[in-house]
C-alpha cells in the first residue's frame, strides 16, 4: 500500500506529463497547418510538371533514345529504397510503420535475390534498422525540414541519389514515405521514381485537356526530358518530403492526444485511490482514538 | 488589341503568379518568344533570362527566372520557374557576388558534374546582373 505522500507525488508527476503532452499536441496542430498549407502550395507545381512529363513521356515511348532515367538500365538487379522517416520520436507509429514495410520490402527483394541499398532520410528509422541492415545502409540524411522544409533539401536529396545512378550504384529507386490522408490516418506508400512510372503517379484529376495536345518542343523532346526528368525527381522527393512532414504533425498529434487523455485517466484513478487511503486512514486514527478512551 | 490569357508562374515551393495579361515574352532556351492567345501548343526549357508580361504595347512586369520550362497551349502559358524573382527586387551586389562565388566553384570543380553545376551557376549569376542592369 503505497503511503499518502506516494499518490500526492505520482499525481503531481502525472499533472505535469499531462501538461506537457498537450502542450506538444497544440504545437504539433500548429505545425500540422503549416505543413498542410505548405503541401498545398506545392501542388500546382508538381501537376503541371506531371502533365507535361506525361505528355512528353507518351511520345518518346516509341523512339529507343530515352533517356536512362526514363527507360531504366535495363536491369532490375540492385534496387535503392528512400526511407524516409523523421527526426523526432514521439509521434505514435508514424516511424515503426514506415520500418515495417521497409523490412517487409527488403524481405521480398532479397527473395527474388535482388541487391538492396537503404538510404535513410530521418534519425528514428535509421535507429531502427541499423544493426538489422548495417551493410545495406548507404547513408543517413538528417536535419531535413528544420527549421522549414524547403525545395533545397529535395534538391540535396535527389542530387545524391542521381550522383549514384550516373555511377551505375543501382538500377530502380523507391520511395517510402507516408502519405498524408487525415490526422488520424497516414498510409505508407512506396513510389518507384527510377526509371519514372507515369502511371505510379496518382494523378488526383482528370488531365483531359493535357492527353489530346500535340505539343511542339523547343530544343527537341530528348533535350528537354534530359533537364525535366532530374527535376521531375527533385520534385517527387519534395513531394514525398511535404506528405511526410504533414504526416508526422497528424501523427504526433493524435498520439499526444490520446497520451493526454490517458494521463487524465491516470489522474482520476489516482486521485480516487488517494481519497480512499486518506479515508482510510482517518477512520483509522478514529479507531484508535475511541477504543484508546474506552480501554481507560 | 488582343484578347488577354492566363499566365501563371509557379515556382516548386508556390504559385507565384496567376493572372491575365495580353502578351509575354518567354526567354526560351532558343531564343526569346513571344506568346499571345492562340499560339501553338509548345514546351520550351528556359534559360536564366527576364519574363516580360505586356498590356498593350506597355510592359507591366519584368520578372527574372533562373531557368525552366514553359509550357504554352491556346489558352493559357505556364513556366515551372525554379528560381524567380522581379527584376527591381534584384539586388546588385547579391548578383555579383553569385558570379564571383560560381566563378570560384568552377575552378576548383574537379570532376564534370561540379563544372557543370558550376557553369549553371555562373549563367545565371551574369543572367542576374545582366537584368538588373537593364531593368533600371
Amino acid at each position: 500500500m503505497p503511503s499518502l505522500k506516494d499518490l500526492r507525488m505520482r499525481i503531481d508527476s502525472v499533472k505535469s506529463t499531462q501538461k506537457i503532452t498537450s502542450a506538444m499536441k497544440m504545437v504539433a496542430a500548429a505545425k500540422l497547418r503549416r505543413a498542410q498549407e505548405q503541401a498545398e502550395a506545392a501542388r500546382p507545381y508538381a501537376e503541371r510538371m506531371e502533365r507535361m512529363l506525361g505528355s512528353l513521356a507518351g511520345s518518346m515511348e516509341s523512339s529507343a533514345g530515352a533517356p536512362k532515367l526514363l527507360a531504366g538500365t535495363g536491369k532490375q538487379d540492385v534496387h535503392l529504397l528512400i526511407m524516409m522517416t523523421s527526426d523526432r520520436g514521439l509521434c505514435g507509429a508514424f516511424n515503426s510503420s514506415i520500418v515495417r514495410d521497409t523490412r517487409r520490402m527488403v524481405a521480398e527483394l532479397q527473395a527474388d535475390s535482388k541487391e538492396v541499398k537503404i538510404l535513410c532520410v530521418g534519425r528514428k528509422g535509421w535507429a531502427q534498422v541499423r544493426r538489422e541492415f548495417a551493410p545495406l545502409i548507404v547513408d543517413l540524411i538528417e536535419g531535413i525540414g528544420r527549421p522549414r522544409l524547403k525545395f533545397e533539401d529535395a534538391q540535396g536529396i535527389s542530387n545524391r541519389v542521381l550522383a549514384m545512378f550516373e555511377a551505375g550504384e543501382f538500377d530502380v529507386c523507391t520511395l517510402i514515405y507516408n502519405r498524408f490522408k487525415s490526422v488520424i490516418e497516414q498510409i505508407v506508400t512506396r513510389q518507384q521514381v527510377i526509371p519514372f512510372a507515369a502511371d505510379a503517379l496518382d494523378t488526383g484529376e482528370e488531365q483531359a485537356d493535357g492527353a489530346s495536345v500535340n505539343y511542339d518542343y523547343e530544343p527537341d523532346e530528348n533535350e528537354i526530358l534530359e533537364v525535366l526528368l532530374p527535376r521531375n525527381l527533385s520534385v517527387q522527393v519534395y513531394r514525398s518530403l511535404l506528405e511526410n512532414n504533414a504526416s508526422e504533425h497528424g501523427a504526433r498529434m493524435s498520439a499526444m492526444d490520446s497520451a493526454t487523455r490517458n494521463a487524465g485517466e491516470m489522474i482520476d484513478s489516482l486521485t480516487l485511490n488517494y481519497n480512499r487511503t486518506r479515508q482510510a486512514f482517518i477512520t483509522k486514527e478514529l479507531i484508535e482514538i475511541i477504543s484508546g478512551a474506552e480501554a481507560v | 488589341m488582343p484578347d488577354p490569357f492566363t499566365f501563371d508562374l509557379v515556382s516548386p515551393e508556390k504559385l507565384l503568379l496567376s493572372e491575365d495579361v495580353e502578351m509575354v515574352v518567354v526567354p526560351g532556351a532558343e531564343g526569346d518568344f513571344g506568346v499571345l492567345i492562340g499560339h501553338a501548343s509548345l514546351i520550351s526549357a528556359l534559360r536564366p533570362g527576364v519574363i516580360d508580361t505586356y498590356a498593350g504595347t506597355k510592359v507591366e512586369k519584368r520578372i527574372f527566372v533562373a531557368g525552366g520550362f514553359a509550357e504554352v497551349t491556346g489558352e493559357r502559358c505556364t513556366v515551372l520557374a525554379e528560381e524567380a524573382m522581379p527584376v527591381e527586387d534584384i539586388d546588385q551586389s547579391e548578383a555579383e557576388a553569385r558570379v564571383a562565388a560560381a566563378r570560384e566553384a568552377l575552378e576548383q570543380a574537379d570532376n564534370d558534374l561540379a563544372r557543370g553545376q558550376a557553369e549553371m551557376a555562373l549563367a545565371v549569376g551574369e543572367a542576374m546582373v545582366a537584368a538588373h542592369g537593364a531593368g533600371v
